[in-house]
């Protein structure tokens, strides 16, 4: 009895890390697929260059933890502004296929560039003194750097959830989510907002790769690889939401642990047949609205 | 869907000249460039596939990134049918045809009720978990060692396949005409043409009547039979099935390799694989960092500039020169 509760709080507290990340990083992409209808597929980019810029800005600069965390953030958000500017605002009106083209062009060329900077292994994850070691509660261990990811989520998705629910730049996203035309008409800049929305969305990836980097590797594979899980969030979850996908990060991220904590040959099975009988039941996502 | 289909539906069925021209290159090829066969059988196998894909993506604007599910589940039949029954490999191919084609039909019921980014989705969960079958089932696909050491006998005991690839590269030349055959057929059926309108104006089909989700379903079960057939192809080819016939990135792959030629026009599934897959014989040996990044450009450039691939580039040519000196 002892170790099953032992075992269930180690399981819920591990997904739970995990699924704060998983949300930190795919919460942008909801907002950019429900805002701009764009079909994102290279969002993974973004959290991998986070994970990278943070991890040579720590390894190879001796830049301390959150200095480099705040830098993966700032660069990938303006790097991304930029990308936005140049090809992706050509191709909002442009089809699906199109569009999932192009994000698929831009993992070849990052995974190749990731590659060549930094070759093919993982990249080792040296944090700093005060991030190692257990806290005690209750009698148990937690890792402090996982207590940490989950108190600085948490901190961030109520910043986020502040930001969209009661400023004025959260209820002109809102708008433009609802009705594009509409917001445009009462003179709400779209153009301008997509970009600055697009670049925060990227910068949060940024933010989870780096701060996840000790639980999902940064490695050249890594937008191949777990952009199944970030899409998965996205359309479980629905889009253009801030609360489905925040649900859906959970739930796959204590499933996820729960299943290769226990039953470790069926670990991917659950999710995705999780996901083929929540799509087929509600084919815009838990809480998106039908389309 | 905005794409810039040039293909569709066209009156006249006929075969027109300059489509026998693929069929003399190919034949070309067996006899000028001898060692160049095993690759050019897989180039073949690859044109097969392309084109159970342009059936579904060019001509039924369905986007799918887990095409690879239907043609590892042919490969894997027609691998675990020799290990098993019998190398023969005419009923090989059938059995890979049917299993991706009842996979296809299975599938496809499922989600082609949905559209966008749903349907994308259950294409890539789908695939993956396709993956982790035949991952977790070594007694039966040999997991991450793949699947080898069957033999494969003679087609209907009479061409025995050697070790130069000529019966190899015959074979899937003679498999390729027929399903070239069978996808132009459809293509310029009117079922062909109901498919292409589900493409370009889904709600208009459902105003004037049309059967849509009907019609997608047996596109969808065709296209996974098409791939799966492709796939028990390449199985009896190379005599051995890895995992990789079902990942993602053979899905991915195979799209661009597709975007690459030209979507919706049939002949843009022989030009795509054949570009792509020399040019990957050739850079990837030479300059294997370089080349996803070559790749990935390349499709943004076709994205950006040339939407209807090179196919579309060389319509674009040619109506020029005409204009010029027409």
């Amino acid at each position: 009895m002892q170790a099953l509760l032992s075992s269930l709080v180690s399981v819920a507290f591990h997904g739970l890390a995990y699924g704060m990340i998983l949300y930190v990083i795919s919460v942008g992409l909801s907002v950019t697929m429900g805002l701009m209808g764009f079909v994102n597929l290279a969002h993974g980019v973004f959290a991998m260059a986070g994970g990278y810029v943070m991890l040579s800005a720590m390894n190879r600069f001796g830049v301390p933890f959150p200095i480099a965390i705040a830098a993966a953030f700032v660069a990938v958000a303006l790097a991304s502004m930029v990308l936005e500017r140049l090809l992706y605002a050509r191709l909002y009106t442009a089809g699906e296929l199109e569009q999932v083209l192009f994000t698929i062009g831009l993992i070849f060329m990052s995974v190749s560039v990731a590659r060549l900077i930094y070759g093919t292994l993982p990249q080792p994850v040296y944090l700093p003194e005060y991030m190692k070691g257990q806290l005690q509660y209750l009698g148990r261990d937690f890792p402090t750097y996982r207590v940490f990811l989950i108190l600085f989520s948490v901190a961030i998705v109520g910043l986020l959830w502040f930001g969209v629910e009661r400023t004025r730049w959260g209820a002109m996203v809102r708008a433009a989510v609802d009705y594009r035309a509409m917001a445009q008409s009462v003179g709400i800049n779209t153009s301008r907002l997509f970009t600055l929305t697009f670049a925060l969305g990227s910068g949060l990836a940024a933010l989870g790769g780096a701060l996840g980097a000790e639980i999902i590797a940064i490695q050249p594979t890594y937008p191949f690889e777990h952009l199944v899980f970030f899409l998965i969030v996205v359309a479980v979850g629905g889009l253009g939401t801030l609360r489905g996908p925040f649900f859906a990060a959970l739930l796959i991220g204590v499933a996820d642990t729960a299943c290769k904590y226990w039953v470790p040959e069926f670990g991917a099975f659950f999710i995705f047949f999780a996901t083929i009988a929540v799509l087929l039941w509600r084919p815009a996502g838990l809480f998106g609205r039908a389309a | 869907m905005s794409v810039n289909h040039a293909g569709g539906y066209v009156a006249d069925p006929r075969i027109r000249p300059i489509e026998w021209l693929p069929w003399l290159l190919a034949l070309l090829c067996y006899f000028v460039a001898p060692s160049y066969l095993p690759l050019g059988s897989y180039v073949l196998t690859m044109v097969i596939f392309a084109l159970s894909l342009d059936l579904i993506l060019g001509y039924g604007g369905i986007i799918t990134l887990g095409h690879s599910a239907y043609f590892g589940t042919g490969a894997y039949a027609a691998g675990i049918l020799a290990v098993h029954l019998t190398g023969e490999p005419l009923v090989g191919l059938v059995a890979g045809t049917l299993a991706a084609g009842l996979l296809g039909f299975v599938t496809g019921i499922v989600i082609l009720r949905t559209r966008g980014l749903a349907l994308l989705m259950l294409t890539l969960a789908i695939t993956s978990l396709c993956f982790e079958v035949a991952n977790k089932a070594t007694s039966w696909t040999g997991g991450a060692d793949g699947l080898g050491g069957f033999s494969v006998q003679p087609i209907v005991g009479l061409f025995k396949f050697d070790m130069f690839g000529k019966t190899a590269y015959l074979y899937c030349l003679v498999v390729l005409f027929a399903c070239w055959w069978l996808v132009r057929r459809l293509v310029y059926s009117p079922f062909g043409a109901s498919l292409t309108g589900v493409r370009e104006n889904n709600l208009r089909m459902h105003a004037v009547g049309a059967p849509v989700y009907r019609r997608l379903v047996i596109a969808y079960t065709i296209s996974a039979a098409l791939a799966g057939l492709a796939g028990a192809l390449l199985t009896q080819t190379t005599q051995f099935v890895g995992l990789k016939v079902l990942g993602f990135e053979l899905s991915g792959e195979l799209v661009v390799m597709l975007v690459l030629g030209g979507v919706g026009r049939i002949y843009g599934a022989f030009i795509g694989p054949l570009v792509y897959l020399i040019a990957q014989d050739y850079l990837a040996k030479q300059f294997p960092e370089y080349w996803y990044f070559f790749i990935g450009a390349i499709l943004v450039m076709v994205v950006m500039f040339a939407r209807g691939g090179i196919l579309g580039i060389l319509d674009a040519g040619i109506a020029r020169l005409r204009r010029r000196f027409g």
